[in-house]
């Protein structure tokens, strides 16, 4: 982009670092921070629908349900959360394929698992081996936003359990009294007002989730830890010479204020929407707020 | 080989000591067992270690963040944003890094990048941040009474916080605390995960359980067994912290004892 960046004059110089700003392996760290806030967006309302199931399940009359529910969101309480996303991501892709052999492949009669392979027949293969690469890292990418949301939604569901029951319970006493069903009871009082129980919990929520992100690394993903790795290091795979020193400590600086930054921003925004939320409410967050506006 | 002869051999190989190299092929059910069990050796030691030293920073940041005083206040606020804000796997990378360069210049931080001292540093810091913020919030809701109380009685300073202020500010703090101490042992996984290398092979639990994962491609034998460990780990903790609880409540009537029910409320 720049003309001066071609000439070696500039290497001693300040202007150099924009340099940085114009190559291609750059460009992809750059572009891994996008990765990272597509994975935010596209994972929590996710996460909150699978929450949201996992708390209804949990309150259904049907036994069964009802302990699947509550196992679910009993799992995440004693097992740390990096050892779900390492078995996820695993299991994920076996069950996708072991799915795809069985109705691609019905004439194989080899056993899949043999000894310490896993064995499925060509055709189900997830992805082919024939696809590109961006099907690859697209795949890859798919399997991380159904671990986090696995893992995050058992979070959620606690949350949103938690909410559903602090609505207080004359409200479905009344409810009940106009004869509603219990499926209006609970899509026309009980959700519409745990909200604002289930809000403090789930702001907390988005922050762990925030920062739990790097952790994309982990599953795989050429994520900004990876390339921070990468480009800060002297010395990569694909390139042998870089013109600085070991960087990464400062590469990982940038990262810890990029995410201070994230965590800043999402505390001003939360708080915004709890003000907005508790506008009008009989909790003590409302009541401040009419005391503010009367006084 | 015997099970027996497995423990011996691996019991205590997350150490070094025992049998050096480790099982390739062939993994019987006990050397999962005994090599993800002799690893949580690591965790225990991170998560004790860190919660041991980190009390008592805590307790500090926590007077620090409420003091008037501005010199003493801010910087406790600082360092509470710092390391509740950004993550502890960032903050590993970072802190692995830093020690490396700094081993560059001066040799004798040497120790500083191998995980037990290192990794040791940065866990120490991080669950002093968020202890001291739960301790803060505990050290605000004191009821007025009790230091009116010990107001009439004559105490000030240092007696007044040592026999009132803070053993009241434990008694709020400790349910919250227990679920911090869960989460901080929880987070030592990480470790391994993060820059610090596992030295001849001497990790911790999920360093083997991934191990196991990777050699097998079967992940649904050694993740099982290692949410076995953190499960049993965690009724220990709540076991543990139970008593203490019972301990620092014991003056109170039993009908106002705040009862210790575990609940996951996500301090982290």
């Amino acid at each position: 982009m720049f003309s001066y960046c071609a000439d070696p004059d500039t290497l001693g110089t300040f202007r150099w670092f924009s340099c940085y700003l114009t190559n291609g392996v750059h460009w992809s760290f750059y572009l891994s921070f996008l990765k990272v806030l597509g994975l935010l967006a596209v994972t929590a309302p996710v996460a909150l629908a699978f929450g949201f199931m996992g708390a209804m399940a949990a309150r259904s009359h049907f036994p069964p349900l009802s302990w699947l529910g509550k196992g679910y969101i009993a799992i995440v309480r004693g097992v740390p959360d990096i050892a779900f996303f390492l078995f996820f991501v695993i299991a994920l892709d076996q069950a996708f394929e072991w799915t795809r052999h069985k109705i691609l492949c019905p004439e194989w009669t080899d056993p899949i698992r043999q000894g310490n392979d896993f064995i499925v027949c060509q055709a189900a293969k997830l992805p082919l081996g024939t696809a590109p690469e961006w099907v690859h890292e697209t795949y890859g990418f798919f399997l991380a936003i159904i671990t986090f949301s696995i893992v995050f939604g058992a979070f959620a569901a606690n949350v949103l359990f938690g909410g559903m029951r602090a609505v207080p319970h004359a409200q479905l006493e009344t409810a009940e009294a106009y004869g509603m069903t219990r499926r209006q009871t609970f899509w026309r009082i009980l959700v519409p007002q745990m909200w604002v129980y289930a809000l403090p919990g789930l702001s907390n929520l988005w922050m762990v989730l925030i920062k739990a992100t790097p952790l994309l690394f982990l599953l795989g993903i050429e994520d900004i830890v990876y390339w921070a790795r990468e480009l800060g290091g002297t010395k990569t795979s694909r390139f042998t010479q870089y013109p600085h020193g070991d960087w990464r400590m400062w590469y990982f600086l940038f990262l810890l204020i990029f995410y201070l930054g994230m965590t800043r921003v999402s505390e001003i925004g939360l708080e915004k929407l709890m003000r907005k939320l508790s506008h009008g409410q009989a909790t003590s967050g409302g009541e401040l707020l009419r005391k503010e506006t009367t006084a | 080989m015997s099970c027996l002869q497995t423990i011996q051999d691996y019991g205590l190989r997350s150490l070094g000591i025992g049998e050096r190299l480790l099982p390739k092929n062939d993994f019987t059910l006990c050397e999962q067992f005994t090599l993800i069990g002799s690893g949580m050796i690591w965790n225990v030691y991170f998560g004790i270690m860190a919660l041991a030293t980190g009390f008592f920073l805590a307790t500090a940041l926590a007077v620090g963040k409420a003091s008037t005083n501005k010199w003493l206040r801010k910087p406790s606020e600082w360092f509470i944003f710092l390391f509740r804000g950004s993550p502890l796997f960032i903050q590993f990378f970072f802190a692995y890094f830093f020690f490396l360069s700094l081993k560059k210049s001066y040799p004798m931080f040497d120790a500083f990048t191998s995980a037990w001292l290192g990794a040791l540093i940065v866990l120490f810091l991080n669950t002093a941040a968020y202890s001291g913020e739960i301790f803060y919030g505990a050290l605000r809701s004191i009821p007025k009474g009790d230091i009116e109380a010990a107001d009439a009685y004559g105490m000030t300073g240092w007696a007044r916080f040592r026999r009132i202020v803070w053993p009241t500010m434990l008694r709020l703090a400790w349910p919250a605390y227990t679920n911090e101490a869960i989460f901080l042992f929880h987070a030592t996984t990480l470790v391994f995960f993060s820059a610090f290398p596992a030295w001849q092979q001497r990790g911790d639990a999920l360093y083997y359980a991934s191990y196991f994962a990777d050699k097998t491609f079967n992940p649904f034998v050694p993740y099982p067994i290692l949410a076995f460990y953190f499960i049993l780990l965690t009724l220990v903790i709540v076991w543990g912290f139970g008593m203490i609880n019972k301990r620092l409540n014991r003056h109170l009537p039993a009908a106002r004892q705040t009862k210790m029910r575990f609940k996951l409320n996500l301090a982290r």
